[in-house]
């Protein structure tokens, strides 16, 4: 929709560039969000695009993911062959509520910084061990891990003015065995409850629960679990009040949702030990 | 100024910097672009660029600058038609049309791999109309289509004459014209539920640049009115004004701002200085009814239609025939149960809307997105104090219904703005806007009682109804008492109850909804009758052909007739009830979907009079025209209904022509004539009998003037396509036509039907689902309705009207859901927060039709556009039930509102 109080867009080329942040200023990458509800305290947007950051770079560390890198180059990404992490990328672009036309628009940071529980890129990257780097305000960088960069629902880490630059997704990270699932309350909806559980070589389980919790829950096992220590650790890890309540499902009902797809996921991973 | 290329063609413009492409494209006159949601959920204004579809309501105009942009107007040629624009055509892949050149921008632009995932590849594009059926049709190349000789187009699956102006994205919708020197209207809307506005500081609005005009409360008539539009206003209650001192929910209209610019009339309302007096409010309607809760209309008497103002109730209705305690106390089965229904959204894709100005000979023109362009004119003449014939009203294409445009929220707020400044005004509400501030069905509570005895016959039905109407009475009563009616007189029974309240609260009002009432109650009555059955062991079709009316019987409900000219023009429930029986047992096979997987079977009924009560008009005129086609002219407006086929098939099939030679003028009060509206399903019963009359009328004079022309007898000239033929001789319409203009004749008939008397029409629907007893999801199996339509006029169409209210009323079934907060605040404004079924969402439902001809309606059809909608909840309620051995009493059926007691019985 038009924003009708914005009365400028700067267009920096670089971070030298980038505006002294102000009041009424708001980072416009997709805008797929930014422009899909009134926005009348602001004035300005600054577009990301010309930054001309690359999407997506694969190295000898593991896969480097610019904050302006779009759902659809994402989820066209060729990865090398061991990475076996590599099909929940397509699976976490499929669980966006959102079709394939925003996926040309919007971007994984625009998806981290919205801070929705049902954010699929934040599901990504955390449950694949992903740094945030963090350009700040004040300049200079911070990092923080992914599973930590959401702190509650539509919240995080950044302060006014910071900038999601990038997600890194360490190589080791990458070539774990993954398991994907998704429950919503209409077939193609939004995520009430979106686990990822990914499997070590030494068989150490790292799950990964978001959706059905305000913020990501990561718990780890040195081992694969039995389905009782399985459930008690969520029991344990995730207090009642950390599941989200809202239209797309209740919090009795996306944790049941959790322990029960935790447990799917515990199930498929362990078949891939024996 | 920044260059963009639309369709092969530059264009160069300065875009506002957080202007999206939507407002460019349509600002540089693509109107194919359509603003659904505004929001990117609905997809109605996708566009391509550089071939790839986007939401253009979501893409910064800046953006777009240089890239190759494709609107549906650029999707072919000039005078071609893309090959995906030709198979929406032979799918017939529309009803509105409003959803339609998203669509087919998006599934021309789908690759052989997402083809082969449409429920993923069209998650962003929303259809209210269709069921996607039809569009699936279209992608897999069907063509649905049947031609039809001269005289017999009634019966056929004609195409819509608008197809192609729809498929090309030219098909003018209301808001889809540029006006020389507009203004824009933005409202002003209360934050809070219940308040007096002490005062309105509009000088810092009137300060912003551009702003023409702030309108308060003492700008506009102090006229009390209902929005609800009937042909009778004695029907609805007197308790709305155009802009009140008193605002009763959260959303009302406080003032609007008149500007050059959206732009600068927002900033007009932001600037306002409202002071409000909070008063005390009350959410919950039976706190509203109860004991010193606070008046939302204090003052109100039976003069204005509200029934008891000091209890908060706008209407009420009390009635029991025999003796419903004795006869349940001696019952062998009986069943008591509590359900509820929950706050929905019509949720058309073209919101409320409208241009208004007033033309050099004085004449107010108000065109606007409504059902009822003639009933609008009545309230618009009566509140502002206007002569009839200096108000006009008319309807372009409208872009959905539903019953949410019965009703008039936007033409007086236009009427007072044009009026005021001089100037043509516009005013377009925004997605949120719907949801907030116009109207939604009525939440119901509904008790039901009812008992039987050892063979099944029904001995006792009683309900007891809380309505909700929220804060204003629209059209509360009505749909009370239309929920208590057919419901409990499709059934025999000795003993029948009533006691139905509806009650104000301080929230966002309801209104005309599609069914009118009877899905909430069918879904509590229709649990009840299958709860009787499965104590007394008896198959739920069984019990209901040992209760149902039948030709002869009288359709009774407490506390009696109001009015009695309804009468069995037609019969059909029997069959349809047949035919969804055969329909279930034909793959009653064992299914094994893995051991979490409950399998069960429910179905329900409706039965509906076949227009509303008391007076719906229609007034029908058809002319010869020079070039020996005909011109027909008609009231009733065209929303996706598909009665603009339907009459020009009534006309030809009169005429012994073929549709292409009527041509259709329509829903235009400065056509002259009278129609009450396209509500209550009358577009077809009704004025589709005064188009027959007129065509027959016309038919008697052509034949006459004829034979007078050729020296024969007029019993010995009939009307052969495009000609008048007596033996041998023939004189073709031109000729008649040149004769009549020669002798200063005119060959021209006018109709009227005056809606009654009326017949009942009759609808069941069947499920087969499957629930998860470990997580609450339902897969729908099978899905069947049976239509009792009368003769059909255009089986495609009916059927599209079927499947379009099967989705529907499946999006209030098992998604939809308006939430309101403890405030009074609607939480879930927007589609994304408010689940309309999707193409994934939906079964494909089987539809059959019952062969019967009514004796009242025109060429033997029914109505048939509310009832589809009626069954269906109550349906799945029912093979819910059959599945879990669980009765669920609260719509919508969402995964994790079945689970506590799935949980319960079946463990976690």
């Amino acid at each position: 929709m038009d924003l009708n109080t914005i009365t400028d867009v700067a267009r920096p080329r670089s971070r030298a560039q980038l505006p002294v942040w102000t009041a009424g200023d708001a980072w416009l990458a997709g805008g797929t969000w930014l422009f899909s509800e009134p926005q009348p305290h602001l004035r300005r947007l600054v577009h990301l695009t010309d930054l001309g950051w690359p999407a997506l770079t694969i190295g000898e560390t593991g896969l480097s993911i610019a904050a302006t890198c779009t759902i659809a180059q994402l989820d066209a990404l060729v990865c090398p062959v061991e990475w076996r992490a590599a099909p929940v990328i397509n699976q976490c672009c499929r669980a966006f509520l959102a079709s394939f036309k925003i996926w040309k628009t919007a971007t994984v940071g625009g998806n981290l910084c919205m801070s929705l529980p049902a954010g699929p890129m934040i599901s990504l990257t955390a449950a694949l061990d992903g740094v945030c780097t963090i350009w700040k305000a004040s300049g200079g960088e911070q990092k923080v891990g992914a599973v930590d960069f959401v702190t509650a629902n539509q919240k995080n880490v950044l302060t006014p003015g910071d900038l999601l630059r990038q997600i890194d997704l360490p190589l080791a990270a990458m070539k774990r065995r993954a398991a994907f699932r998704q429950i919503s309350l209409t077939p193609v909806g939004r995520s009430a409850a979106l686990l990822i559980g990914t499997l070590g070589r030494e068989g150490d389980l790292a799950l990964t629960v978001t959706a059905s919790t305000v913020r990501p829950h990561r718990i780890g096992f040195a081992a694969m679990p039995d389905a009782a220590d399985l459930r008690e650790a969520i029991l344990d890890g995730i207090p009642d009040e950390e599941y989200h309540d809202d239209v797309h499902g209740k919090p009795l009902w996306r944790k049941q949702m959790t322990l029960r797809l935790a447990e799917e996921i515990r199930t498929e991973l362990a078949a891939t030990v024996r | 100024m920044m260059t963009y290329r639309i369709n092969g063609k530059e264009f160069s413009t300065s875009p506002r910097p957080g202007q999206c492409l939507r407002t460019l494209l349509r600002e540089t006159g693509h109107f194919g672009v359509k603003k659904g949601c505004d929001a990117g959920d609905c997809g109605a204004c996708t566009v391509l660029i550089d071939g790839e579809p986007v939401h253009s309501c979501l893409i910064p105009a800046f953006r777009a600058e240089g890239h190759a942009i494709t609107t549906i107007e650029g999707l072919a040629g000039e005078d071609e038609l893309h090959p995906m624009q030709q198979a929406f055509l032979d799918a017939q892949a529309f009803q509105c049309g409003f959803c339609t050149a998203g669509m087919i921008l998006t599934c021309a632009s789908l690759n052989q791999a997402e083809m082969q995932d449409l429920g993923a590849a069209l998650k962003g594009n929303l259809c209210r109309c269709t069921g996607y059926r039809a569009i699936e049709d279209a992608l897999h190349g069907k063509n649905n289509l049947e031609d039809a000789a001269a005289g017999d187009a009634f019966g056929r699956s004609l195409p819509a004459p608008a197809g192609p102006q729809v498929v090309r994205g030219t098909a003018p919708y209301t808001f889809d014209t540029a006006v020389e020197g507009l203004l824009h209207i933005k409202l002003l809307r209360s934050p809070h539920a219940h308040a007096r506005i002490v005062a309105i500081d509009k000088a810092p609005a009137l300060a912003v640049s551009g702003v023409h005009a702030v309108l308060t409360s003492e700008d506009a008539p102090d006229r009390l009115f209902s929005t609800a539009r009937h042909e009778r206003a004695w029907m609805d209650a007197d308790d709305t004004r155009v802009l009140d001192p008193i605002v009763r929910f959260i959303g009302q209209k406080v003032a609007a701002v008149v500007a050059d610019s959206e732009a600068a009339a927002e900033e007009g309302c932001r600037r306002l200085r409202v002071d409000y007096e909070i008063l005390p409010a009350v959410i919950d309607p039976e706190q509203a009814i109860a004991p010193g809760a606070p008046t939302i209309h204090p003052g109100k008497t039976r003069e204005h239609r509200v029934a008891n103002a000091s209890r908060n109730i706008v209407g009420e209705t009390h009635g029991e025939f025999g003796d419903v305690a004795a006869a349940l106390a001696q019952s062998v089965a009986t069943y008591e149960g509590t359900f509820t229904t929950q706050r929905v959204q019509h949720a058309a894709l073209e919101t409320h809307g409208g241009l208004a100005w007033v033309d050099a000979n004085g004449i107010l023109n108000v065109r606007s997105s409504t059902q009822v362009p003639f009933l609008a004119r009545r309230a618009l003449s009566e509140i502002f104090e206007l002569a009839p014939e200096k108000v006009r009203v008319f309807c372009e294409r409208v872009g959905g219904g539903f019953g949410g445009k019965q009703e008039m929220f936007v033409e007086d707020i236009l009427a007072l703005a044009a009026l005021k400044t001089g100037r043509p005004v516009k005013l377009e509400l925004t997605r949120e806007e719907q949801f907030i501030a116009t109207s939604t069905r009525h939440p119901m509570r509904i008790t039901v009682k009812a008992g039987a005895d050892r063979n099944g016959k029904l001995t006792a039905l009683q309900i007891d109804v809380l309505s909700n109407t929220g804060a204003y009475g629209n059209h509360g009563t009505q749909v009370l008492f239309h929920a208590c009616s057919e419901s409990l007189g499709v059934y025999n029974c000795p003993n029948k109850k009533v006691d139905a309240v509806v009650a104000y609260t301080n929230t966002v009002p309801a209104g005309a909804f599609r069914g009118y009432g009877l899905p909430q109650t069918l879904f509590a009555v229709e649990a009840a009758i299958d709860e009787l059955a499965r104590q007394l062991g008896i198959d739920p079709f069984e019990m209901r052909r040992r209760n149902v009316v039948k030709p002869g019987d009288p359709m009774l409900s407490p506390p009696g007739p109001a009015h009695d000219d309804v009468a069995y023009g037609s019969y059909g429930l029997d069959q349809c009830l047949d035919l969804v029986e055969r329909a279930m047992r034909a793959d009653a096979g064992p299914i094994d979907l893995g051991p979490d997987w409950l399998i069960g079977e429910g179905i329900a009924l409706t039965m509906i009079d076949t227009v509303p009560p008391g007076g719906h008009i229609a007034d029908a005129s058809i002319a010869l025209r020079d070039d020996g086609g005909f011109e027909l002219t008609v009231g009733t407006a065209e929303f996706g209904n598909g009665t603009s086929t339907v009459h020009r098939q009534i006309a030809a099939t009169v005429l012994k022509t073929t549709v292409d030679r009527i041509s259709l003028r329509q829903s235009d009060t400065a056509h002259g004539g009278h129609d009450t509206g396209a509500y209550g399903s009358a577009g077809t019963f009704v004025a589709g009998r005064a188009t027959q009359a007129a065509a027959e009328k016309l038919a008697g004079e052509l034949t006459a003037f004829a034979a007078g022309l050729i020296g024969a007898d007029a019993s010995a000239c009939a009307l052969d396509n495009d000609a008048v033929a007596s033996g041998a001789q023939k004189l073709s319409l031109v000729q008649l036509a040149s004769a009549a203009r020669e002798q200063g004749k005119a060959l021209a008939a006018s109709g009227n039907s005056q809606g009654t008397p009326r017949s009942v029409a009759f609808n069941v629907q069947g499920f087969r689902i499957a629930v998860n007893k470990g997580t609450g999801q339902i897969k729908i199996l099978k899905s069947m309705q049976a239509a009792d339509a009368g003769r059909v006029a255009n089986p495609l169409q009916c059927r599209g009207q079927i499947e379009g209210g099967v989705a529907q009323s499946l999006g209030a079934t098992l998604y939809e859901e308006m939430v309101i907060d403890d405030a009074g605040r609607v939480v879930n404004p927007r589609f994304r927060d408010y689940h309309l079924p999707s193409f994934a969402d939906l079964p494909r439902t089987e539809v059959y039709f019952a062969d019967t001809s009514d004796a009242l309606g025109p060429l033997g059809a029914k109505s048939m556009s509310e009832s589809p909608y009626n069954p269906v909840a109550a349906a799945l309620g029912n093979a819910l039930a059959d599945a879990t051995g669980i009765r669920f009493t609260s719509v919508p059926f969402k995964p994790d509102r079945l689970f506590p007691l799935l949980q319960e019985k079946f463990g976690g």
